[in-house]
This record gives C-alpha cells, structure tokens and sequence, in this order.
C-alpha cells in the first residue's frame, strides 16, 4: 500500500487517535493514521461534553476555531420516577469564563477539525480504510497492519491502538479479551433541532450559554444506566443508555426507552416542535479499572475507550481518550529521542505516566462503581421512587401536620427497604465511592 | 397519561421511522454481518431481535433468526451479546461503507 516506512501508525481518528497522530507528528515523526470511516468522526458518538483541559494541554488555542456548541453554565442532575423528578441545579455565572471549562460539541464536527489539525501538524491521513490486522515479526512484536485496501500493508516502529470500544484489531490479535456484555454499556441518541431562540428562552440562557442534563432512575425501568440530554447552538442531544446484560434480561428495547424518556413530561415540553434529524446508537465501555486490559506490548500501544478508559459515572471519555493518547505518543517519542527501543519493557513508562495523572487516579477511585451499581439495582428503581414521593408529601399543603409528613416520608422508605437494607446500602456507596 | 410505549403502554415504537433520517452507503450484496446457518437460535441471539438498536433482526417462520443489516449503526452490541455462542460473524463494512453520521 504505502512503501515507506513510518515511526508510528495510528489505528483511528477519534479523540484518542488524534491526539496521539497530532503529538507525535507535531515533534517530527512520521505519522500514517488510518480510518475506517468516510471523513473523520462519521463513525462516532458523544453525548457530548468536551472538557476544555485536555484538549488545552494538547492545542492550547483550540477555541479559536474549533466547533464548540456551547459552554456550560448550568448542570441540572435529575431523579426521575414516571410523571416526576427530584433535581440539583448547579448554575454560575462563573462558568461564563474568558476560558470556559465545558463545551458541548457535535462530535462529527469536532473529529473532522481536530483531524485538520493532525494533517496540518503533518500526520498523513487515509480514510475509508479498515485495519484488519496486526503485523509481527518473528519474534512476535508488531510491527505493522494490514488494511482493506486490497489487502494492502503498512510498516512502523509503532501502532498506536486508538480504535475504540469495538476494538477489533486488539481483540483478534490477543492483546485484549472480548467484550463483556457486563461491563459494556448501549447507549441510543437523537438530535432534535430548535430554533437558537427557543432553546435560549426554555433553557433561560443567552448567547452561547448551555444546560446539560443528567438523569437516572425509573427511565431505564430498573436497568443500571442513565439519560441525557444537552443543549448545543440550534439543537438538543437526548439519550439514553444501559448496561447491556441488563438489556438483554429486560423486555424493553433500546428505542422504546428512549422514546419513553422523551415523553416523560418533565422532557416532553423541552422538545417541543423539534425535528429529529439522526439517531444513532453506540457502546461505551463502562467496566472500570478492573475491566482494563494489558495497555502496551512489544511495538503497540492502545488508548482511549479500546483500553476502557473511560470514568462512567462522571461521564468522561473523551478527554480519557485525549490525554491517553497524548501521553502515549510522548512516551513513544521520549524513547525515540533516546534511541530506545519501542519493547514491552520500555513502554511501561506509557503507564507510568498515566499512573501521575488523573487519568489512573480516577479510574482507581472508583474501581468498585461499576459492580457497586450492577448489583444494587434500587437505586435505580426504588430509590428515585422514594425521593420522589417523599418530596411530593413534603410539599403538598393538605392539612395534615408536619410531624404527621415526616413519619410518613420514613415508613414509606422503611416500607420500601429494611432500614438495615438503607443502612448497608449507604455504606456500600460510601466505600465504593472512596 | 402519556402513552411510554411497549411494556408500559400502547402502540409500539417503530424503528424504521429513525433511520431513514441517517445516511448509509450500503455495500450490496456484502453484508458485514452474518449469521451461522443454526436450526435453534441461542437465547443471546433471540434477544437481538429486541435488542439492536437498528432492528436488523427478525425471526422467520421456521423459528431462526435473520438479519437485514442494511439500518445497521455499527454499535457491536450484537457481536458482543453473542460472542459466547459464536453464531455470528461479524465484522466491520469495507472502508468507507456503512453507517455515515451527521452529527454522531
Ligand atoms: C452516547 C455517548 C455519550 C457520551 N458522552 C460523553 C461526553 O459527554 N463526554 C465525554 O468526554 N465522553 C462521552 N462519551 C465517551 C466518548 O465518546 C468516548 O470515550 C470517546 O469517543 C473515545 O474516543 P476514542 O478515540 O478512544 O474512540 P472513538 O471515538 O470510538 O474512535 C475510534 C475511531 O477508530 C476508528 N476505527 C475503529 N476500528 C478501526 C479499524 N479497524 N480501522 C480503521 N479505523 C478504525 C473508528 O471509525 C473511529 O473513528 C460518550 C459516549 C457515548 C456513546
Ligand atoms: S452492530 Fe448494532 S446496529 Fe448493527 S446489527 Fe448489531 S446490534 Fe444492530
């Protein structure tokens, strides 16, 4: 296919394979990222958030051109049971910041300009090729791929491995294991798209300020998962997803749930008169630490959600991905300058770097989440039930005396769940959370 | 009330009514999935008749499940619900084929 050889070959141009192409090209190496999709970002999905810090550390001047939606000023984390939901609003006017902290964005947007940015750092780009495998030497370090293009090869001291949850080259060559259905999350999406006013005012919002809504609770019908739904410039991202075992032991299916979300009537009324212009539907690894596979080898490297890096409960991926793939491609470059050798053995400074930074400090932090969440269903069922009653009965004016209310909110949650049932199950949360 | 569809209330909510909104560049006669000639279907297989986000998967009359990965939006939720019994095969379109997002 392409008869030079390269320092690095990157498989993927989403976040973590941008970074990773763009670092590395900016030092000088030569860098052939190869996509399996038309253009950049024709394959992805996102919610989606951008966290301006990782992309500040790797184009510190992004916002000058780059496609942002909207910056957040308000977060609005909900409760939700059938008709109602308990929220925490978070809104500052410290949000509106000469450098704002969070952007929503339109991921086919973003990929296709932080790919410009790669090729204009002097990474070579070829779209609309697969990788379909590894190539080794003898010895068994890698030290190539093979790609659709008529079978075609390519040959590096390097791959990066940036291909994404369905990471299908890693999977195939044994450098990770499948998928499971356990530790994998579905998660469907639609764009509904408003006029600039009407999201201003039913959001009570100027300019380029946004809203981001986070929701749990009845809405997956008893499944560990959550919603969304975010405000970009003249459209709203809403979805929804759950882990897939829950999915396949439910009777509900992906679609169902979100149109279900769509018409609850604290939703229903934000969408209004919009028009849908896509659905889409893709997994998000969800397993945690404990899920991560083996991170480098003798001429590979993987990052991003391909290496499960991804913290589900505060919904961060993409800058995981991000800084992933920039650490990767320093280390990839620190050792080139020393004339080292891209081994196993040396690599392990990939993850050593990871270890100083947020990126493993989170992801050991809440290492016991996941199986904390699969396994205490009521706080997706029971509890926003709970809330939501006990609220109701607290705020309802009918006569009947205070005191009488509170008794009232309390046998409901003992009615609901043994008190030492609340007990360990606050406790549990608590230790998972440490 | 408000009708929530399926289990919790009436009319059905279709799929196909979503994805002739997406783009697709369908490579014909090369479908990227296939399913393993099976006289029973495994329990993984038949929830993917309610599972895939696209429906791309139906039951015939002979009680084997088929699939029209036409809609397809490439999740692998199918691939991974399945990897245990190996009744697909499963793979990524050719370059540049498949599913085409606007906005992802
Ligand atoms: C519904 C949803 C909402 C989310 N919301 C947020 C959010 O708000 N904020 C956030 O930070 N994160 C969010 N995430 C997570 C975030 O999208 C991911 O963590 C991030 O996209 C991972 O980036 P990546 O580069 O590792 O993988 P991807 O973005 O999946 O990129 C992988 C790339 O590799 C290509 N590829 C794969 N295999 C091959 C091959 N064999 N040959 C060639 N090319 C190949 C793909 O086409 C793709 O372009 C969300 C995810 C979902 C699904
Ligand atoms: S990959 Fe996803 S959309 Fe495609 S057939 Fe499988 S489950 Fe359906």
């Amino acid at each position: 296919m392409i008869e030079e050889r390269f320092d690095a070959i990157v498989v993927g141009a989403g976040p973590s394979g941008n970074a990773a192409a763009y670092t590395m090209a900016k030092e000088g190496l030569k860098v052939l990222q190869l996509e399996r999709g038309e253009y950049p970002g024709s394959k992805n999905v996102q919610g989606a958030i951008l966290y301006a810090d990782a992309l500040e550390k790797i184009i510190p001047d992004f916002r000058e051109d780059a496609p942002l939606e909207r910056h957040v000023i308000e977060q609005r984390l909900w409760t939700m049971d059938n008709g109602s939901h308990v929220g925490m609003h978070y809104r500052s006017d410290d949000f509106n910041e000469e450098r704002p902290n969070r952007y929503t964005i339109i991921r086919a947007q973003f990929d296709r300009w932080f790919s410009g940015k790669v090729r204009e750092a002097g990474a070579v780009l070829l779209c609309e090729t697969t990788v379909t495998e590894l190539l080794r030497d003898t010895a068994g370090r890698v030290i190539g791929v093979r790609t659709d293009r008529g079978g075609g090869t390519a040959f590096a001291d390097i791959v990066i491995l940036g291909e994404g949850v369905n990471g299908l080259v890693g999977q195939r060559a044994g450098l990770r294991p499948e998928l499971k259905p356990d530790t994998v999350a579905l998660a469907v999406k639609e764009m509904h798209f408003l006029p600039r006013e009407t999201i201003e005012a039913r959001f009570n919002l100027k300019g380029n300020e946004g809203v981001v809504i986070e929701a749990m609770g009845t809405i997956t019908d008893g499944m560990t998962g959550t919603g969304f739904l975010y405000t970009n410039q003249e459209s709203i991202s809403i979805g929804i997803g759950c882990i897939v075992s829950d999915f396949t032991e439910s009777n509900r299916t992906p679609y169902g749930l979100l149109e279900a979300f769509k018409r609850h009537p604290s939703v229903q009324p934000l969408l209004e008169g919009s028009e849908c212009k896509e659905y889409v539907a893709h997994l998000i690894p969800e397993g945690g630490y404990n899920a991560m596979p083996q991170l480098y080898g003798d001429g590979w490297i993987v990052v991003g959600d391909a290496g499960q890096f991804v913290n589900a409960v505060h919904r961060e991926g993409s800058n995981l991905a991000m800084t992933t793939g920039r650490i990767a491609a320093e280390t990839v470059v620190w050792l080139k300058r020393r004339r080292e050798e891209l081994s196993k053995g040396n690599l392990a400074e990939y993850q050593r770097r990871l270890e100083e930074t947020f990126v493993m400090k989170d992801m050991k932090k809440y290492r016991k989440i996941p199986d904390f969440l699969h396994h205490n269903k009521h706080f997706f069922n029971l509890y926003p039930k709970l809330l939501s009653g006990a609220a109701q009965t607290w705020f309802r004016v009918d006569g009947v005396d205070k005191r009488t209310k509170e008794k009232q909110i309390f046998q409901s949650f003992r009615a609901g769940r043994k008190l030492t049932g609340l007990i360990g199950d606050a406790f549990k949360l608590a230790r998972s959370w440490r | 009330m408000m009708n929530i569809g399926e289990a919790g209330g009436t009319a059905p909510v279709k799929v196909e009514e979503r994805l002739f909104q997406n783009r697709y560049m369908v490579d014909a006669g090369r479908p990227h999935i296939r399913i393993r000639p099976h006289e029973t279907p495994s329990k993984a297989l038949l929830a993917m008749t309610r599972l895939c986000p696209a429906g791309c998967y139906s039951v015939n009359d002979r009680g084997q499940v088929e699939a029209v990965v036409d809609g397809c939006v490439e999740c692998g939720t199918c691939r991974v619900v399945t990897a245990q019994t190996g009744e697909l095969e499963w793979n990524y379109p050719r370059g540049g084929f498949g599913v085409l997002f606007k906005f992802g």
